[in-house]
């Protein structure tokens, strides 16, 4: 049985890839994401039209910057390429004109306002704090992995993945812990694509669930803002000179920002982490040999998996970029996903590589002012979950392919059916 | 070559002779030196190569421009002293030049 097979890219899409008019190109369509069939489209792009115009999609028409270091050139250059909730947000998809008031999170805003913002909040996960949770992290982690069933197949995602995402989270929050699910499910419900049946059917469907998730959270906030201030987030923000003052919508938008931001990210580096190990095993056997490469596995782990497959720009003003010209109004995507498998930037970048000189090159915290504020805590939690694995098990097989995640944003799977071998 | 020192957090010096022209960053990374991780590779995008300069140094390594300011504002511990070691070009002027670094890149 080979494994590789889980990550297969199929033949229908390598053809596709090459014969479709790259006029035709719409890189940020999720199915092609669902069905990992995006790399040979992305390959070519960074091949033959690294900074390329789609010009009709259910998104509308947007750039695609492949390369990496045009990536880091949008990513830095904030002043033109405006992150501002007012154009339509940080993701391909708009945020629909009506609900912008209810989102407005630092991660959506440009500077100055952005800056006094990210400031309150940054504290959480300053070095200090992260020494202090790192005991916290291990013995939940523990817990977890003590938990699990050997010689079963089960789903990581759920069990593991999710799980220890979502504790991490409650913690952070001081979220009531027996409650803390609902932490995933509203950040699930903040990235989902609408669609019939699926967890939200529309916008309005969305807001109604949010519309919870923020009283519920106002409800924190007014039990803490009249306590002393405390170390948890809704502490930090309910007494934060920069944010205590916050719209209700401001409040729904910077808890959204922080459970999708906490959520979605780390889990499913959780995720690919095992899945690529399982690729590779060469690179399985090297760390069963060695488990102290754990350190510059977890920077390859998050380059690997890309969590975020892109972050969204909009224009504010006419400018000229690699020869073309990008137009004020524009809509931008720099595809992370992309630029971490460009062969100028990162050597052999298709090859999960776990002691590479320089793991932390890649482009899947961001870079410039809006670069992950969480992304040493994400470090350290995928840190600790394979250095416990390491000293349980030989083997964690994953049994069959796994399901990924219908979003062109959210880089993840479903499920990954697993079977621990002792 | 203009020799510059790096005092890591614990106290430990390294003294390294730098090519004229390289960064106070690439100083560090390309000698080995542990506590600058640079990830963004000297672009000034990530405010991993964060160091304390004495303000005696301060008219010869320059000051912050805008998008360094904006970067540093927020680091860890940020001070008075906070430069991003991508940003200071070594030139003869500087040799004798101290560097103290943060417990930890953030």
């Amino acid at each position: 049985m080979s494994l590789s097979r889980f990550d297969v890219v199929q033949d229908e899409a390598i053809h596709a890839a090459a014969v479709t008019p790259l006029k035709n190109f719409h890189v940020g369509n999720p199915e092609l994401f669902r069905t990992n069939s995006h790399w040979p489209f992305f390959a070519r792009l960074r091949r033959e039209d690294p900074v390329h115009y789609c010009a009709e999609s259910e998104f509308g028409p947007y750039w695609s910057i492949t390369k990496y270091h045009d990536i880091m050139a949008v990513d830095t250059n904030h002043a033109v390429f405006s992150s501002d909730m007012a154009h339509g947000g940080i993701t391909i998809r708009d945020v629909r004109e009506d609900l912008r008031g209810s989102r407005a999170m630092f991660i959506a805003m440009d500077p100055p306002k952005h800056d006094v913002q990210r400031k309150t909040v940054s504290p959480i996960v300053s070095p200090s704090n992260l020494a202090t949770m790192e005991p916290i992290i291990r013995r939940r982690v523990i817990d977890i992995l003590d938990k699990l069933p050997i010689g079963e197949t089960f789903n990581w995602v759920d069990r593991v993945a999710i799980e220890l995402t979502t504790q991490m989270l409650a913690t952070l929050f001081d979220f009531p812990f027996a409650d803390r699910r609902k932490l995933t499910y509203w950040s699930d419900v903040a990235t989902a694509i609408p669609a019939p049946g699926g967890i939200v059917e529309s916008d309005d469907h969305r807001q109604a669930i949010l519309t919870e998730c923020l009283n519920y959270f106002l409800r924190l906030w007014n039990e803490r803002v009249n306590e002393p201030p405390r170390g948890d987030l809704v502490s930090m923000l309910a007494h934060g000179e920069s944010t205590r003052n916050m719209s209700p919508g401001e409040l729904l938008g910077n808890v959204i920002l922080l459970i999708v931001g906490g959520n979605d990210t780390t889990r499913n580096s959780i995720s690919g982490g095992l899945l690529a190990l399982n690729e590779h095993p060469n690179e399985y056997q090297k760390l069963r040999d060695n488990p102290a490469l754990v350190e510059s596995m977890v920077p390859e782990i998050i380059r690997w998996q890309t969590p975020l497959a892109h972050m969204r720009r909009t224009a504010l003003s006419d400018i000229e970029f690699k020869g073309k010209l990008i137009r004020k109004g524009d809509k931008v995507v720099m595809w992370y996903v992309s630029g971490n498998r460009d062969d100028e930037a990162i050597d052999n970048p298709n090859a999960f590589v776990i002691d590479r000189a320089r793991p932390r090159q890649h482009l899947s915290f961001g870079f410039g002012i809006h670069r992950c504020v969480g992304n040493r805590l994400a470090e350290l939690q995928l840190k600790i979950v394979w250095e416990e694995i390491l000293k349980r098990w030989r083997h964690i097989e994953v049994v069959e392919p796994p399901r990924r995640v219908l979003s062109s944003f959210v880089k993840g799977y479903e499920t990954l059916a697993v079977r621990i071998v002792e | 070559m203009p020799k510059i020192t790096y005092v890591e957090a614990s106290g430990a010096e390294h003294t390294i002779e730098i090519q004229s022209g390289e960064s106070v960053m690439e100083g560090a990374v390309n000698n080995g030196v542990r506590g600058i991780d640079a990830d963004c590779g000297g672009q000034c995008a990530c405010a991993t190569c964060h160091v304390f300069v004495d303000d005696d140094w301060r008219d010869r390594t320059g000051v912050p421009n805008d998008t360094e300011r904006s970067m540093l504002e927020f680091v860890d511990g940020f001070t008075a002293q906070s430069r991003l070691a991508c940003q200071i070009k070594v030139i003869p002027e500087l040799d004798g030049l101290i560097v103290r670094l943060p417990k930890s890149q953030h």
